[in-house]
């Protein structure tokens, strides 16, 4: 069921939830956590489809913080809280409510936002695309255990990167390093097998891409060896190339879905990679609350300290 | 940054964390899943329900969540005149009814291009010729790099046959570093003396830590959790002793009748069928002791301690009961007898329902009864562990303000809706004491929605790791059979099994073996 509800109190929101609970039956038992998404009413409907999906996987409190601070100084100087309140049927297993703040009201959006969290139950928050420079010290950031960004939303996605990187406390994360975990993954099995000592490695993928440099950032890191970042016409990351003493081992994938791994005296082999949607992503971050030291280092370890193919390049904001 | 390569911030304690040898893994770095190394599952039996129903969608969900290592063969071993397109075709069909997880054209080309057939019977040395081939050409064109896991999904009688054969055409013998696994279904035997016999054979083919016994059971997340539960908890181990639980009763029921398995059921009966080797593995996880470490070699050493604990009462026909569903009404349906069953013979004494009292014998447990029961068109289908509490000592309300107060219960709830229910008294809102039964739930389903994977999936896993903690031993195999033995000779020198309706809760004779203890069977 859906209640709005126009100039509001969190009070009155929190009463909203329970009436929807009862009218649906189902007590509040099972939400594991508060998703707070930090939007606009451009791209709401995108996030909200994709947290939702998400929570089939970890039933949750959707909290989609919508800012409209108005453009005239009369609007500005005014304050008002819409709510949207809704329960079953689309929003799966747990609870929507979508959230505008008005005017002033649009900087103090933790206000609204505190109240509404479940009890004693994590919170994540998410801004899909305009992320604060410190998220951890961003009034909404500091309620929460984790924090994701996503650079690649971003108009500079490498520059991003280093943004992230200064800002960084535990518990912060970036769709562009989830978006490589398949990638890693695959990597790092292939390193289980037998192989050389490594010598460098080449990682060659889309421009305004930070996945690609953030996996580069990563071998550089974990590797102890020379990374380039080569450029590419994509779609994404397009292959990676680990050069050894015993040859290249080489995981390549041209077409967004199906890599092939080849390996010094082994026959090549294909492996599924396919793009995922954001919906998995943010299901895959849900799945584990804790901070991600793998993602700090690798995110610390620097763009500038990657080699590139093309000369000015690696300099800030200089994907070529 | 500086442009010299300096270490990183988290360098020293990265690297002190690393697994060894590969540099990209690091204890810090969890997302990275478990993936197995280069390997092939070799099915023998490939054309059975098992075989289409779990195994090949297992392996295919494996494969769609990424665990599965590029090059991954699947070599199916049957009597049927089938190609590997024919096969793949097969695994295809299974894949797409049956797999929990999305169909993607990508990872069926991962998987299909390593498909193998190879046609024959056990007693054709040609076939294991063949398979032996096609193993090496594998080797070859996959990189399975020698490592293959033979799954047994044929019925026992076939185990020596596959294993003399395994060992004469050198199919068991692992290459230099790689290995060469066995896995095989239950039953484990139909009593001792069959199941060391089975073990021995087993074993002069594959050393005993190569070889997997599948209880899938054990693959559940709800069994996982029972040790989560006791173990990664305070509140609930306190009380998990004989100070404060009444008894524990261990049900798995099922709706259906005994199907299309008349010539393997009739015989072995619901107690060898069952309670050998899931109950028995239930009661030894709700009963142990707090392993030292989570490894194979902890577990098996805390569950043989409580296995061998535990006694069977003194007095069988007191505290045993089988029983054998007559025709009667199921949810609806007409369902015949047991006896009435095709294939069955009219004189059979076959239980196909079993209840049994356990005792163990140690600090924990002494005089805490466990109460064992399973069988065929029941209820409905469910299985559950319910740790049952005592009563309060004292009371400070009235017998009448608790009249509706039942005894309080943990109930671990295995399948189907896995969770936990807890089970205690709550007053009822009003000017009068009135206190009654409620329920907190954790239900699976809502916490954790769809990300729960199936048994097999997890089961073929961890073979393919080399991962043990989720199989029984053989020794614990044996020991089960050991506490059920006495109980098999005593049912086929005592009398016939009762007769219970279909869809009901079993035999009169199961009730009234609680109630000579004072206790009931929960409706589960």
């Amino acid at each position: 069921m859906n209640i709005d509800l126009t100039d509001t109190t969190a009070g009155q929101i929190n009463a909203a939830l329970v009436k929807a609970r009862r009218a649906s039956g189902t007590p509040a038992v099972g939400m594991v956590l508060t998703l707070v998404i930090v939007t606009d009413e451009g791209n709401h409907y995108d996030a909200l489809k994709a947290a939702t999906e998400a929570a089939r996987e970890h039933p949750c409190r959707i909290l989609v913080v919508i800012r409209r601070p108005g453009r005239t100084p009369r609007q500005r100087a005014g304050a008002r809280l819409d709510a949207e309140v809704r329960r079953g049927g689309e929003s799966g297993t747990g609870e929507t409510v979508l959230l505008r703040l008005y005017g002033e009201l649009s900087a103090h959006a933790h206000s609204v936002v505190l109240p509404l969290l479940l009890p004693d139950a994590p919170v994540v928050v998410w801004w899909p695309e305009d992320a604060p420079e410190v998220p951890a010290k961003d009034p909404l950031g500091t309620l929460a255990q984790r924090r994701i960004t996503d650079a690649s939303a971003t108009e500079d996605p490498v520059a991003a990167l280093g943004v992230r990187a200064r800002g960084y406390a535990p518990g912060d994360t970036d769709l562009a390093w989830t978006r490589i975990t398949p990638w890693r993954s695959v990597l790092a099995s292939a390193l289980d097998q037998r192989h050389g000592a490594l010598e460098s490695a080449v990682v060659e993928g889309e421009e305004y891409n930070p996945s690609t440099e953030l996996l580069a950032l990563w071998l550089a890191e974990r590797l102890h060896v020379p990374v380039r970042r080569d450029v590419s016409a994509g779609p994404g990351i397009t292959a990676v190339r680990l050069v050894t003493t015993d040859g290249v081992i080489c995981l390549d994938r041209p077409d967004g879905a199906l890599a092939t791994l080849a390996m010094p005296g082994q026959p090549e082999r294909h492996v599924a990679l396919h793009r995922r949607m954001t919906a998995e992503l943010i299901a895959e971050e849900l799945r584990r609350l804790d901070p991600d030291a793998a993602y700090a280092h690798a995110v610390k370890f620097g763009v500038p300290r990657l080699t590139t193919d093309t000369p000015h390049a690696g300099a800030a904001g200089g994907a070529a | 940054m500086s442009s010299s390569v300096t270490p990183g911030p988290g360098d020293a304690t990265g690297s002190a964390g690393s697994a060894p040898g590969n540099p990209l893994r690091s204890v810090q770095d969890r997302r990275l899943p478990r993936i197995a190394g280069p390997s092939g599952l070799v099915i023998f039996g490939v054309t059975g329900d098992l075989s289409r129903k779990k195994l090949m969608p297992a392996v295919y969900d494996l494969a769609n969540r990424g665990l599965l290592p590029p090059g991954f063969s699947l070599v199916g071993f049957a009597r049927r005149d089938w190609a590997d397109e024919d096969f793949a075709q097969v695994v295809h069909d299974s894949v797409k009814e049956h797999a929990r997880t999305p169909f993607r054209e990508e990872v069926w080309q991962q998987l299909c291009q390593g498909m193998r057939f190879v046609p024959g019977v056990f007693d054709d040395d040609a076939a294991f010729r063949t398979l032996r081939e096609t193993i090496e050409k594998l080797d070859k064109e996959r990189g399975t790099g020698g490592n293959f896991a033979f799954y047994l999904s044929v019925p026992p009688k076939f185990f020596p046959q596959v294993m003399r054969q395994l060992k004469a055409h050198r199919l068991s013998e692992a290459p230099d570093g790689s290995w060469r696994r066995a896995v095989v279904e239950k039953p484990f035997g139909s009593d001792l003396a069959s199941a060391q016999e089975l073990n021995r054979v087993v074993h002069e083919v594959f050393p005993s830590r190569n070889v997997f016994r599948i209880d899938h059971y054990l693959g559940k997340e709800t069994v996982q959790n029972i040790l989560a539960l006791r173990f990664a908890n305070t509140m609930f181990e306190p009380v998990w002793n004989r100070g404060y639980v009444d008894h524990v009763q261990i049900t798995m029921a099922e709706d259906i009748g005994i199907g299309g398995r008349a010539g393997y059921y009739d015989g072995i009966g619901s107690a060898r069928d069952v309670i050998q080797n899931h109950l028995l593995q239930l009661l030894a996880l709700t009963a142990m002791e707090e392993p030292s470490s989570f490894d194979a070699r902890a577990l098996l050493t805390e569950k043989l301690k409580v296995l061998g604990a535990v006694r069977l009462p003194k007095d069988l026909g007191r505290h045993t009961v089988r029983g054998q569903y007559t025709a009667g009404w199921q949810g609806g349906q007409w369902v015949p007898g047991y006896l009435e069953e095709e294939g069955i013979a009219p004189d059979s004494v076959t239980d196909t329902y079993a209840a049994l009292k356990l005792e163990i014998d140690n600090r924990r447990w002494a005089g805490v009864p466990f109460y064992l029961r399973t069988g065929k068109r029941l209820g409905r289908r469910v299985t559950e562990i319910a740790v049952v509490f005592q009563r309060a000592p004292y009371s400070p309300f009235d017998a009448t303000d608790t009249r509706e107060l039942n005894n309080n219960a943990l109930v671990i709830r295995v399948q189907p809706d896995e969770g936990v229910t807890l089970r205690f008294g709550s007053k009822v809102p009003g000017t009068q004491m009135e206190i009654r039964d409620v329920t907190m739930d954790f239900a699976y389903g809502e916490s954790f929605t769809e990300s729960s994977p199936e048994a097999y999936e997890r089961l073929i896993l961890d073979v393919l790791l080399g991962d043990a903690n989720l199989f029984p031993r053989h020794q614990e195999v044996e020991r089960s059979w050991e506490i059920l033995d006495p109980v098999e000779e005593y049912w086929a020198r005592h009398g016939r099994p009762e007769p219970y309706t279909a869809g009901t809760w079993g035999p009169k004779a199961a009730d009234e073996m609680l109630a000579r203890d004072g206790r009931s069977w929960r409706r589960p």
